[in-house]
């Protein structure tokens, strides 16, 4: 079972507050007391019937004390320290060897931090799509250029007459004329721009938010199983409460897919046949004949499941994540190069699969099957465009043989790793 | 009126590229009373030939041309050795014209919307006047 390094930790506050002699917990299950000690200072991994009996003794939920830190929040910070820790010399600033520690002892200002890391970004994202809008739209462009060319007639004729004295009455007449035209082409430039930013105002349009993440959070609000009959029937009115336009279009592309996967695979022989071959989309691909990735898309909206699913396009670029727990996933920037997702990009139409080990989670295990398939939209002759899905399922603690994998390499510790493509903040406290 | 420089038997000419007519006009009407001999092209297309057929001392140059863009004239005069060394002011509006115009080879430029006074000193001390 993974332990978390303050597994021992746990247990020595349990049995303080229990008011309990070190010694006599020690008798009691079995062990001698200088060992006990080693446990809870965590100088000794503790597990097996050992860390049951002391759980018992202690009326310590077991599985609260296995699962250790919670991994999300755990994270986080890691991806809040990757983003922001370092000062001008790289140093990384926060005790990062005691980041175990931080979260279990203040999960609140734990949270808090990652809460307002997350906001940082969204500021960031918010920062950079007006700064695009300033220097590469169009439109701006062209009103502002509008403006200051008229601005500028306006001025230089303006002076002519102000300061020529023996300016010819056919010229002044003349200048006088340009400068009519040009305050109306100033005035007109004035309003395109004020309406043109006026129309704009909306924040939420300005992408405050991610639209990919606008999506996910729906639909982790719907626990990612929406039933069929809902499907067919649409969820408009929810989806017009999406912030954003793109948001709206990716959450309405989602569903339609979803509904044809449905189509497929209707909800009663679907959950017969995983019943019965299990969830493998490998071998339900087979008795449908349909594409693996729509039997991953069905896997990852079966309730009770918890398989966690990303799909990526042949860039690479995360579509779609569905998160495992424990399975951290970036939510920016690329992932793990890894993942199996990858190699199954390169291979479509071939299956991969593997067991992996997450880094960083206290060897969590986890049996992952990636598929990719190509399509033509224009034909054969057209692009190749190409989509590749992973499906992951719980941990298999009895495998043999593991790919260890991590998240992205900015808070990955592993320190040997052939792919790594940039340094980890994580790797020297590993 | 600069009645010193009326008599000079052979005054210097700009050549100005500028596709809005009433800045050309402003800007013409400034340069001639201070006694420059100013012709003017408002095609970027057409510029070019007009330059090898003028043979002007100074150009002026406008950033945002139709036909072909100010900075791509710019290019074509310093690639051609008998315009690799011609003074060239570029009229930009934006920063970012400016640093693309100073790595075209620009030698002055003037960000609008500029005043009369400022053109006026700029030609002049680009022309050693």
């Amino acid at each position: 079972m993974p332990l978390s390094s303050l597994t021992g930790t746990r247990l020595r506050e349990r049995r303080l507050a229990a008011g309990l002699r070190q010694a006599d917990v020690a008798a009691e299950a079995g062990i001698s007391a200088s060992y006990l000690n080693l446990i809870e200072h965590n100088r000794r991994k503790v597990s097996g019937e050992v860390l049951d009996r002391l759980a018992l003794l202690l009326g310590v939920d077991l599985s609260a004390v296995a699962k250790g830190v919670d991994a999300a929040l755990m994270a986080g910070i890691q991806a809040a320290v990757a983003r922001g820790g370092t000062d001008a010399s790289g140093t990384v600033g926060a005790e990062i060897d005691r980041q175990d520690e931080f979260v279990s002892r203040f999960p609140g200002w734990a949270g808090l931090l990652v809460a307002l890391d997350t906001r940082v970004q969204t500021l960031e994202r918010a920062i950079e799509t007006l700064n695009d809008r300033m220097t590469h739209d169009p439109h701006l462009s062209q009103s502002l250029h509008e403006v200051l060319s008229s601005l500028s007639s306006v001025r230089a004729t303006a002076a002519i007459l102000a300061e020529t004295e023996d300016l010819d009455p056919e010229w002044a007449g003349r200048f006088h004329q340009n400068l009519h035209h040009d305050s109306e082409r100033l005035a007109a430039g004035a309003e395109a721009l004020v309406a043109y930013l006026d129309a704009g105002s909306d924040t939420a349009e300005q992408g405050i938010a991610a639209p990919q993440e606008e999506v996910e959070d729906w639909l982790k609000s719907h626990d990612w199983a929406i039933d069929d009959a809902t499907l067919s029937s649409g969820l408009d009115s929810e989806i017009d409460g999406l912030a954003s336009t793109a948001a709206r279009s990716l959450a309405r592309d989602h569903l339609a897919r979803l509904a044809d996967d449905a189509r497929v695979l209707p909800l009663a022989g679907f959950v017969a046949a995983v019943d019965t071959h299990g969830p493998d989309p490998f071998a339900l691909a087979g008795v449908f004949g349909c594409d693996p990735l729509v039997v991953m898309r069905r896997l990852a909206g079966l309730p009770g499941l918890d398989a966690g699913l990303v799909l990526c396009d042949a860039s690479g670029t995360l579509t779609f994540r569905k998160p495992a727990a424990g399975f951290p996933m970036p939510r920016f920037g690329s992932a793990c190069p890894l993942w199996p997702l990858y190699a199954a990009l390169g291979r479509p139409q071939q299956p991969v699969e593997a067991v992996v080990e997450m880094a960083g989670q206290g060897g969590r295990r986890y049996r992952v099957q990636a598929w990719a398939s190509p399509r033509y939209p224009f034909g054969l002759r057209g692009p190749e465009l190409r989509e590749a899905g992973m499906l992951i399922l719980g941990a298999e603690p009895e495998a043999v043989s593991t790919l260890p994998i991590g998240s992205s390499c900015r808070v990955c510790p592993r320190g040997d790793c052939p792919a790594r493509r940039e340094p980890s903040i994580l790797s020297a406290a590993a | 009126m600069p009645e010193a420089r009326r008599g000079e038997p052979l005054s210097q000419h700009v050549l100005l590229i500028e596709d809005e007519p009433n800045i050309a006009e402003a800007i013409r009407f400034i340069l001639s009373r201070d006694g420059w001999r100013v012709s003017h092209e408002a095609d970027g297309s057409a510029a070019l030939e007009r330059v090898r057929k003028d043979r002007p001392d100074l150009v002026i140059l406008d950033h945002m041309l139709p036909g072909m863009s100010g900075l791509d004239i710019l290019s074509a005069l310093r690639a051609d050795p008998e315009t690799v060394a011609l003074p060239v002011m570029m009229l930009t509006a934006r920063g970012r014209d400016r640093e693309m115009a100073e790595q075209a080879g620009a030698n002055r430029f003037m960000s609008k919307p500029f005043s009369n006074a400022e053109i006026l000193a700029e030609v002049r001390s680009m022309m050693g006047r």
